[in-house]
């Protein structure tokens, strides 16, 4: 069994899991932050992303052990209080979500695609979305929403 | 209120705030009190017969509950799954349905098809279990290609069908189809495969199985897209509990696409295995699970042909296909390649004449059903790839071939003679306006300037129709349908004015808590943060028949409107009591009660806590409260129709294709939230581009699925795509209360030929099947 | 995922004894191969030794006509070096197309070359670029470092270190993604530099090999046009559902040229 302790989504906390346990698994099953969501078993769909020690990854592809220490961010953890993040305002706003299961992953990507390349044109964020799979909205307005957040400064 | 929250207002959605945060509670993200995991060990051959399954070992690991495998769900009288629509062959019988065991014994017929099943404390400790269960295969010859699992000689799957087809069904006029071709000035003719498509919701299959002992109470938490269907099937058919004692929720569902629709292994076994156990059980597919087992969609193989006089109009058509059902019949697979394919050959054309001829045939691979459009896509691709084809042989402009064919605006009613009766359409005004947006006018100077840079540029027209808001009860259960498809509505107030709409529909992205509020808020005049919308859980929603086929709005809306009626229509009654006048009198509009000609009104908010608190009330005629249901059973079919306009650009020297510009004029009648509409556009047409350029499942000879993974199988990603030029036209539905039509299904039926017509003019081709691959491509742009 | 023993390693000296220690160990840097490996059940480690935090071997040195880069440098580290962006921006091109944003934020270069998927895009740099695999032990020309599919000179305990990339004159790469996978269908680093003219193509064969005949024609006239006429044959190219293993061989062609182009060539 592995010790682990981190920062999640602000907050101190620790577990006794398995050695082979996901940070998925951790942040779903033992903290029951649900958000979180599994598309694949290939690392590809990019609903698990969240952000560790500032940088997108993805967390069915990262095991919790090796996340001790470090400062974890999902979902639930990126709104303050009852005013939703930028990023989530705008896909509100645009109509960037349908089933709503690849947009935690989704925003969480987003977020960190913004701070990379500010400013981000169309062509960069249909770049930078590569690692992130969503089969209801096309893409369309989800790039729609992250180009509002892009444009306005 | 109205002009910003009501009907026809881009509302923005009421569910989003939860999808957002994180908040959101799909199936696994349900665990209940005791829960433990199921495990579905699964063959690795296509075609084996099941000689013994030791489980002694497994039995015996850390964890584990119970293992079972087909013979001991077997003995447990669970029955077999069904399928629920019979099609009645050319021979004047039914299909053939051979029996599909929740878990296979005896043999199993494709990989995926379950063998065992470990129920374990923990998920790992189900798979290391699993691990240690000895089957005993006798590896049989597979039958995997659907061209030839008809011939003399391929591997027979089921004893009880000999020769691998399930029917031999026809529609149309064949000795009038016949006669036409031998007069015909022109004939197009081309050879189709209507590749296969796994659905590929984001969320994977899952479900939550629990017994409650003390009241018998069976709940199955199941991600699925009509938990009342779900729930009768498991009641009548496989007989795990009497429906009073059986709830199904379907909560937040990850997308569906079709693909949970259907009564799935997992479903059945789950339910059962839940109360055997006396634990909860959980299962959710790995995504490689969902590649062998969700049901998949289209793949046909079909000879088309199109008869021409020497003025370029349409005599008669002529299509044979054959169908892959895969190893077992799913639960409404029979009818999307017959009654939602060969009904829509007669596309927006006038064409006099049709047959069409289809085979279902099994083959050794997980069974297909219907995927987003389903049978609609595979039709539109037959007719608007011939029209395209036929325009080029006959040197007509593609859009002026088209025009000429055209059923005319004042032609409706139109019966077509595949069945159908249009309803209503302006098909030229639609394609006029897409002609407009698409810049069709400037395409040979786009094309010139591509080949300046070495670059091909193609254009391709895609003008579909479909019939949709499933359906008209009676014509269905004449077809063979073995259910209804009506829609129920439950519109309760509660005292304080506010109000929940209860609606057997099921949203898994398509915004109902929306939609249905604004209808409601328009209807009764209500606050939309006012209206709650309701959906999914058999134990609170009135028994309702799901969502699928475009059906939701102009059926379940339909049934909503209908019981708003009748909460107008009680509260004219209470508000002539209270305001003392005739019922007569009472005139009502946007929530408002008012007495003809006087200053005196009431608002439905004061009519529903009268009618809770009836001390000033008419109880003599009348019940108190104000709760009404409704049941709608549409007319008719719904007709969307539209015209998609797709450009390409091609790199000859990859064989890589650009989607230039996508645009789509849809007329969907009347729409409620124009910002819904389009969004559902949008993904339509990425799994119809999806499917031309980027997916298909493949099977090797041996049955073996190629594509398991997202990393074989391609979806579409967001720098495979461009935005897309979306529009609409308005011929209201004539006959549902608010003119609506349906779009969730457009794109994905249309965008498929719109592709392929674009690719094949860029390549100055007749033909190319699906999906146009990189390699495929770069070999058409250097032949010859 | 079979169970097994965690080890995070503080230094290259904790790793080698975890390494010894364990019945069968295995090396994780950023885990974006092994990770989805273990997942599948394809391999059962007794004990995975995680070397994805030692400082020693994150950095990016550039001195001396070469650019060395730690064996766990991550994707996105050796994309956004400004070390690397000036000395062989090629370099960190090809590190941006690796994967998606969330695989270059954790994987790693010496974890990429120790695996040595045929289709991963560093064996392209290693070989294209002349580099040196600089390991615990030793250090490995790059041209020898890859024997086949999956393997590697390395031997039992042996652990990458740091590669060095001498600074070409000019170099290019241009890949064509397997379209569901993203991995390296095609992708060919061109460079012209002190060791002369390299040509090295990853993802279409089971290993990544060199093109002498380009690596000539280039050293006479490095420009696309140099390339016409020479085609690369396609006995013993990989084939799958993707492309034909003819396809992949005209694929060298077109991305050499593009690769030329891209080192201003």
């Amino acid at each position: 069994m592995a010790s682990v302790s981190l920062t999640v989504n602000g907050e101190a906390v620790s577990a006794e899991v398995e050695d082979r346990t996901l940070l998925v698994q951790l942040l779903r099953d033992h903290l029951r932050l649900t958000g979180t969501h599994v598309g694949c078993d290939t690392s590809q769909c990019g609903a698990c992303v969240v952000h560790m020690d500032g940088r997108s990854v993805k967390s069915c592809t990262v095991l919790a052990a090796q996340a001790s220490g470090a400062d974890v961010t999902t979902i639930e953890g990126i709104a303050d209080g009852d005013t939703l993040h930028p990023m989530q305002q705008a896909f509100m706003d645009n109509h960037g979500l349908q089933c709503g299961f690849c947009t935690p992953g989704m925003v969480m990507s987003a977020i960190d695609l913004l701070k990379r390349h500010p400013g981000a044109d169309e062509a960069t964020i249909r770049r930078e979305l590569e690692g992130n799979l969503c089969r209801c909205t096309g893409y369309h307005n989800i790039v729609k929403a992250i180009r509002q957040v892009a444009t306005a400064g | 209120m109205t002009a910003e929250t009501g009907i026809g207002a881009a509302v923005k959605r009421k569910e989003d705030g939860r999808f957002l945060t994180g908040r959101g509670r799909y199936t696994d993200d349900i665990n209940q009190p005791g829960q433990v995991h199921a495990f579905f060990l699964r063959s690795p051959h296509a075609h084996a017969t099941i000689n013994s399954i030791d489980v002694n070992a497994a039995k015996s690991a850390a964890g584990v509950r119970a293992v079972y495998t087909g013979t001991d769900v077997t003995a447990e009288d669970v029955g077999t799954l069904i399928c629920g629509w019979n099609v009645v062959g050319k021979n004047g019988e039914g299909h053939l349905a051979p029996p599909h065991p929740v878990i296979a014994s005896g043999k199993a017929r494709y990989v995926g098809d379950p063998v065992a099943v470990v129920v374990a404390d923990t998920l790992a400790q189900a798979k290391d279990a699993a691990e240690l269960i000895d089957v005993d295969y006798g590896v049989l010859p597979a039958s995997a290609d659907l061209a030839t699992t008809l011939d003399a000689g391929a591997a027979q799957i089921h004893d009880e069908v000999p020769g691998n087809m399930s029917y031999d069904w026809d529609l149309g006029d064949k000795a009038a189809v016949d006669a036409a071709f031998a007069g015909a000035a022109h004939v197009t003719k081309l050879e189709i495969v209507n590749n296969r498509l796994a659905p590929n919701a984001i969320e994977p299959r899952a479900a939550v199985g629990a017994h409650d002992p003390g009241t018998d109470q069976h709940t199955l938490y199941l991600a699925s897209q009509n938990p009342h269907v779900t729930r009768l099937v498991l009641s009548a058919f496989h007989g795990l509990a009497p429906e009073h004692k059986l709830r199904v929720v379907a909560p937040d569902v990850g997308g569906g696409f079709g693909s949970k629709i259907f009564i799935y292994n997992e479903d059945v076994f789950l339910t059962w295995a839940s109360a055997k156990v006396g634990r909860p059980i959980k299962w959710t597919a790995e995504r490689s699970e969902s590649f062998m087992t969700d049901a998949h969609g289209r793949d046909h193989v079909t000879t088309a042909e199109l008869a021409l006089d020497g003025d370029g109009n349409f005599l008669a058509m002529r299509v044979d296909t054959i169908a892959n059902m895969g190893a077992y019949l799913s639960t409404f697979s029979t009818a999307v390649p017959t009654y939602l394919y060969g009904t829509l050959l007669a596309g927006q054309y006038k064409t006099p004449v049709i047959h069409v001829n289809v085979r279902a045939a099994f083959t050794n691979t997980v069974p297909v059903d219907a995927y987003r459009g389903a049978g609609r896509p595979e039709a539109t691709f037959v007719v608007e790839r011939l029209v395209e084809q036929a325009a080029r042989e006959t040197g007509v402009d593609p859009a002026e071939l088209r025009r000429r064919n055209f059923i005319q605006p004042d032609e409706f009613p139109y019966q077509t003679p595949v069945a159908l009766q249009y309803d209503s359409g302006n098909y030229e005004a639609t394609m006029d306006k897409a002609l407009g947006l698409a810049d069709y006018a400037g395409f040979a100077a786009r094309k010139a300037e591509a080949a300046g840079r070495g670059k091909r540029r193609g254009i391709g027209f895609s003008n579909y129709i479909e019939a949709c808001g499933l359906a008209p009860s009676q014509v269905v259960g004449s077809l063979g349908a073995g259910v209804g498809q009506w829609e129920s509505a439950q519109v309760r107030f509660n005292p304080t004015g506010n109000v929940l709409v209860f609606t057997g529909s099921h949203s898994h992205g398509q915004g109902h808590e929306t939609t249905f509020a604004q209808i409601v808020s328009d209807k009764l005049g209500i606050p939309l943060e006012n209206v709650e919308v309701v959906h999914g859980d058999t134990a609170s929603v009135p028994f309702g028949m799901g969502t699928y086929g475009s059906r939701s709005l102009a059926v379940g809306g339909s049934a909503i409107v209908k019981a708003c009626d009748k909460i107008v229509e009680k509260g004219r009654k209470i508000a002539a009591h209270i305001m003392e006048a005739s019922v007569e009198d009472i005139e009502y509009d946007g929530g408002t009660f008012a007495v003809a000609g006087t200053d005196k009104s009431i608002t439905t908010a004061e009519i529903a806590f009268a009618a809770y608190v009836p001390h000033n009330y008419p109880l003599d005629e009348l019940e108190p409260g104000l709760d009404e249901n409704a049941f709608y059973d549409p007319a008719n079919f719904t007709y969307p129709a539209g015209c998609q306009i797709c450009e390409v650009e091609i790199d000859p020297d990859t064989g890589v294709v650009e989607i230039a510009k996508f645009t789509a004029v849809d007329d969907f009648g009347n729409v409620v939230n124009p910002m819904i509409v389009e969004g559902q556009v949008h993904g339509g047409i990425t799994q119809g581009i999806g499917q031309a350029l980027h997916e298909g499942v493949v099977y090797d000879g041996s049955g073996q699925l190629i594509t398991g993974s997202f990393m074989d199988y391609q979806m579409p990603r967001a720098g495979d795509l461009p935005s897309y030029d979306v529009d609409t036209t308005v011929t209201p539905c004539p006959h549902n209360p608010l003119g609506v039509k349906g779009c969730g299904e457009a794109g994905a039926i249309a965008a498929p030929a719109a592709v392929m017509n674009a690719v094949t003019d860029a390549l100055g081709i007749d033909n190319m099947q699906m999906p146009a691959t990189a390699e495929k491509v770069w070999r058409a742009a250097n032949a010859g | 995922m079979y169970n097994f023993n965690y080890h995070r390693a503080g230094s290259l000296a904790e790793a080698e004894s975890a390494l010894a220690a364990a019945e069968d160990g295995a090396l994780m840097a950023g885990g974006q191969t092994l990770l989805p490996t273990l997942k599948q059940r394809l391999a059962s480690p007794s004990d995975v030794i995680d070397i994805g935090a030692i400082p020693e071997l994150a950095n990016i040195e550039s001195a001396g006509g070469a650019v060395t880069v730690g064996a766990g440098t991550r994707h996105a580290d050796v994309a956004g070096s400004a070390a690397v962006a000036s000395a062989i921006p090629a370099l960190a091109a090809l590190a941006e197309l690796i994967g998606d944003p969330q695989v270059r934020n954790m994987g790693t270069i010496g974890g990429s070359i120790a695996n040595a998927d045929p289709a991963a895009d560093y064996p392209a740099a290693i070989v294209g670029l002349g580099a040196t695999v600089n390991t615990n032990r030793r250090a490995i020309a790059g041209d020898d470092f890859f024997q086949g599919l999956f393997e590697t000179a390395l031997d039992e305990g042996e652990i990458i270190t740091s590669m060095a990339f001498p600074v070409p004159e000019a170099a290019g790469y241009a890949k064509f993604p397997q379209p569901a996978s993203r991995f390296a269908m095609v992708g060919v680093m061109v460079s012209r530099g002190a060791g002369g003219v390299r040509v090295a193509v990853t993802g279409a064969g089971p290993s990544v090999f060199r093109v002498g005949d380009m690596e000539a024609a280039l050293a006479g006239n490095f420009s696309a046009g140099a390339l016409d006429g020479i085609s690369v044959s396609a006995d013993g190219l990989n084939a799958d559902i993707h492309g034909s293993a003819e396809y992949r061989a005209h694929l060298v062609g077109v991305m050499a040229k593009r690769a030329v182009q891209a080192a201003g060539g």
